[in-house]
């Protein structure tokens, strides 16, 4: 990829862009595509997956079999380097060291950022996901709705590729016809469960994930989204050719050197670097943004990582999507006479109402797939979810926490890893081995994935004392769940065990809520700490992700999210990433910026 | 698609899945993550390595990593040997195949007992000293080390601390030894392309479509 260096760094940027992720990706493209300059900072190394990917490396390969280190959390072969919850030279603190009152920061310092790391998992909000206030009371609403952000889903829907299906389910919605690529077919496990649960009301369908079931029709899609820009058309249907569907093997998380799967770096920056309006500077750790005497942004001040030296660069108007915890950092690091408390914090809330998602999961034995005749089940992630289905009861005062959650499933027999002897009784040989070929994927993982209602007392802050190593204030957390949280993970934990149940199978011990709910930032959906409002008393940016004090200056990361549906976050991400530079391109053309 | 290999690779099945990894990530295992039960977020970094070595937070992936490669080995001559016989005896080769010692098994077990992560120092010392008794026990009961052994007697010496029956209290480090050994070894084996295919692991192979069950396998589940 043409990565430049900062000799080669112009001085007519119309737009910088903190951070290469989902948010900086579809930002960076959506302004390229209609010819706007972008320079792009990543405070990571640059990053191949055409050439660096680990594609069909066996474990037996790898060091230590591959498994799970502090280097490497999620297993040698997984996608993301010099990332983690903890980041070499880049600490964070807590104010407090109970256990539950952590907050665990997962961040990707390479080109990419996190969407090296997701599970491809596109679920839509629903019209409730963005009035949720007005539904029951709790949270906020977004100053959307829904309809608002119809037209981007569809568009991010066609760009990136996602497989699913419309099963016309509550708040679950349903994608306009020749969107949706097919999805795969279930596996035996799944098709097991959806027979055995269907009867306790609990639908079984399809996920949706961002992975390329068929290629991508380059011969229509272009035109769709971009009906009026022959150029667009032609990059984003070169770089659509350029993709290969599918082929049901390798574990995503290691990245996609076919680019079937969605990173930023397969199907966002090639077109947006073919466009020739995109420069990306790797190695520039954002410290802060810079304000004129009027308090509209000028550029950013960043570190180059390979030198140390501190420098600025200048553009029209500058977008942070560099993940909701560090672009809560960079604001509040644009300290200044006239901005003791950083920028755009003037209603006091950037940093504030951090969210992730409640996560929780049960596993069980079934004795029913013992002995399933042997065959492939590899395929891309799950291939069946349970969207949340209580809606009408929750909303009658039914159940003891007030938003929902969705159900991933884990069946079949996965590569083995080093773990494999686990569930075989004591002994050795011949016996031994029949024994693990018995019980070799007999087991269902089911794992709860919920919405977390925004708090007052989850928020970042600046730590007054601890700085990285280029002397740049680090963030101090602060976390608490509420009960609706709490009860949300007990809800999980029955509902996972009557499940299993319900398939004959053996449940392992039912935790209470407390004890069965992650840790908070474990499931990497870290968003709000610039949330989105009507009121600029109440909210850090309007609806169209400018801050409401600094109008040039963009929060396209999922930081403006004033609520965390079940839903995962990043699609969600990328349609307001999308919807914002749109608004952001009309503003500039009528010189209101 | 510059990679993109569509005879099927000579090495069968990946995917490492590890401890909790799996989440997100599509199709890991989210059983394995939603096991783990962390309370606090891991160290910055690894426990101090005498050797200074590590892997490092930015390895190169894509490439065959072979144990000594990264940090030096531990096992003296005897103990390889120990290591080998034992690694045999746990999980013995199919009529065909190759017997774990030689497919690398002890040199990942080295591997293993030769780092220093959260996860792998303990086993050094359980590891060694247990290898030390066994060939000491072997010199007791049958004046040979424990790879010169006949298989019945390196089985009369593994049933007395496998578990199987009740373990005298005086053999409970033993126990603990074959319990971490049996965990490497048939870990170390089972991730080996033969030692996928063995235990019924039939993917890592790339397909133009997903197939899905087999006839087969629904008839198995009523389906």
């Amino acid at each position: 990829m043409p990565i430049i260096s900062e000799q080669n760094l112009r001085d007519d940027y119309d737009v910088i862009v903190v951070g290469s992720g989902a948010g900086g990706g579809q930002s960076a493209f959506t302004l390229t595509m209609a010819g706007v300059k972008v320079l792009m900072l990543e405070s990571g190394r640059n990053y191949d997956p055409l050439t660096e990917t680990a594609m069909f490396q066996t474990p037996d390969q790898m060091p230590l079999r591959g498994i799970s280190t502090v280097e490497k959390p999620f297993g040698f072969a997984d996608a993301t380097v010099n990332g983690g919850w903890q980041v070499p030279d880049e600490p964070y603190t807590q104010a407090n060291n109970k256990p539950e009152e952590r907050f665990w920061w997962w961040r990707a310092r390479m080109l990419g950022g996190r969407t090296n790391h997701w599970g491809r998992i596109s679920l839509r909000n629903g019209p409730y996901d963005f009035k949720p206030y007005s539904r029951d009371g709790l949270g906020f609403d977004w100053p959307i709705a829904y309809e608002d952000v119809t037209p981007y889903y569809d568009k991010v829907e066609l760009l990136v590729g996602v497989y699913g299906s419309n099963e016309g389910l509550e708040n679950t919605p349903d994608s306009p016809n020749n969107t949706l690529l097919p999805p795969p077919k279930a596996r035996a496990g799944e098709l097991y469960f959806k027979k055995h649960v269907t009867p306790l009301g609990i639908p079984v369908i399809p996920i949706h994930r961002a992975v390329l079931s068929t290629r991508q029709d380059h011969t229509t899609i272009p035109q769709r989204l971009f009906p009026q820009n022959p150029t667009a058309q032609k990059l984003t249907a070169e770089s659509m050719k350029a993709r290969a569907a599918c082929f049901w093997a390798t574990d995503c998380g290691r990245g996609c050197n076919i680019r079937a799967n969605y990173q930023s770096t397969t199907v966002h920056l090639p077109p947006a670097l073919a466009s020739g309006n995109l420069d990306i500077l790797p190695n520039a750790h954002a410290r802060e943004v810079v304000l004129n005497e009027q308090g509209k942004a000028t550029g950013v001040t960043y570190i180059d990582k390979t030198t140390g030296k501190e420098r600025t660069v200048k553009a029209r108007a500058v977008i942070l999507a560099a993940s909701s915890g560090e672009t809560a950092r960079i604001l509040l690091n644009s300290k200044s006479a006239k901005h003791p408390d950083g920028i755009a914090n003037s209603s006091g809330l950037v940093g504030k109402y951090i969210m992730d998602t409640v996560g929780a999961g049960l596993g069980g034995r079934v004795p029913a797939f013992e002995g399933l005749p042997l065959h492939n089940e590899d395929g891309a992630g799950g291939h069946v979810y349970v969207p949340w289905w209580l809606y009408q009861q929750q909303h009658a005062g039914k159940l003891d926490f007030a938003r929902g959650y969705h159900i991933e499933f884990s069946t079949g027999r996965h590569a083995p890893n080093l773990g494999v002897a686990g569930p075989a009784g004591p002994g050795y040989g011949s016996k031994f081995k029949e024994e693990l070929r018995r019980t070799y994927g007999s087991f269902i993982g089911f794992s709860g994935r919920g919405e977390m209602i925004p708090n007052k007392d989850s928020y970042c802050e600046l730590d007054p004392e601890v700085k990285d190593k280029w002397g740049i204030p680090v963030l101090k957390f602060h976390w608490k769940w509420s009960s609706h949280e709490i009860n949300q993970a007990a809800h999980m934990q029955k509902t996972f065990a009557a499940m299993i149940e319900a398939a004959g199978g053996i449940p392992n011990r039912v935790e209470t809520g407390e004890k069965a709910i992650k840790p908070g930032g474990f499931i990497i959906h870290e968003v709000g700490g610039g949330i989105m409002g009507a009121d600029k008393n109440k909210s850090v940016t309007n609806r169209w992700n400018q801050c409401w004090d600094v109008p040039n200056l963009l929060l396209n990361d999922g930081s403006a999210f004033c609520s965390n549906a079940d839903k995962n976050p990043t699609l969600t991400i990328m349609a307001l990433a999308w919807r914002a530079c749109d608004h952001l391109i009309e503003e500039m053309r009528q010189g209101n910026l | 698609m510059s990679d993109f290999n569509p005879e099927p690779v000579n090495r069968l099945p990946r995917r490492e899945a590890l401890k909790w990894l799996a989440t997100a990530a599509a199709g890991l295992s989210l059983a394995q993550l939603d096991a783990a039960s962390p309370t606090i977020p891991p160290s910055g970094t690894p426990p101090f390595a005498p050797h200074g070595k590590r892997i490092g937070a930015d390895p190169v992936l894509n490439k065959t990593y072979h144990p000594g490669e990264l940090w030096p080995l531990s096992f003296t001559v005897e103990q390889r040997a120990a290591a080998a016989a034992l690694a045999d005896l746990i999980t013995p080769p199919e009529k065909g195949d190759l017997p774990p010692s030689a497919l690398g098994v002890p040199d990942f077990i080295d591997e293993w007992i030769s780092s220093y992560y959260d996860e792998t120092i303990k086993d050094r010392p359980i590891i060694l000293e247990g290898l030390t008794w066994i060939d000491q026990e072997s010199q007791r009961r049958y004046q040979k080390v424990f790879a010169q052994l006949s298989l019945e007697q390196q089985s009369a010496i593994a049933d007395d601390i496998c578990g199987v029956k009740p373990v005298k209290k005086e053999l409970r480090p033993q126990e603990n030894f074959f319990k971490r050994f049996r965990h490497l070894a048939a870990g170390g084996y089972f991730t080996t392309p033969q030692g996928m295919r063995d235990l019924g692991y039939r993917g890592n192979r790339p397909s133009a479509t997903f197939e899905g069950p087999t006839p087969e396998a629904l008839r198995h589940l009523g389906l």
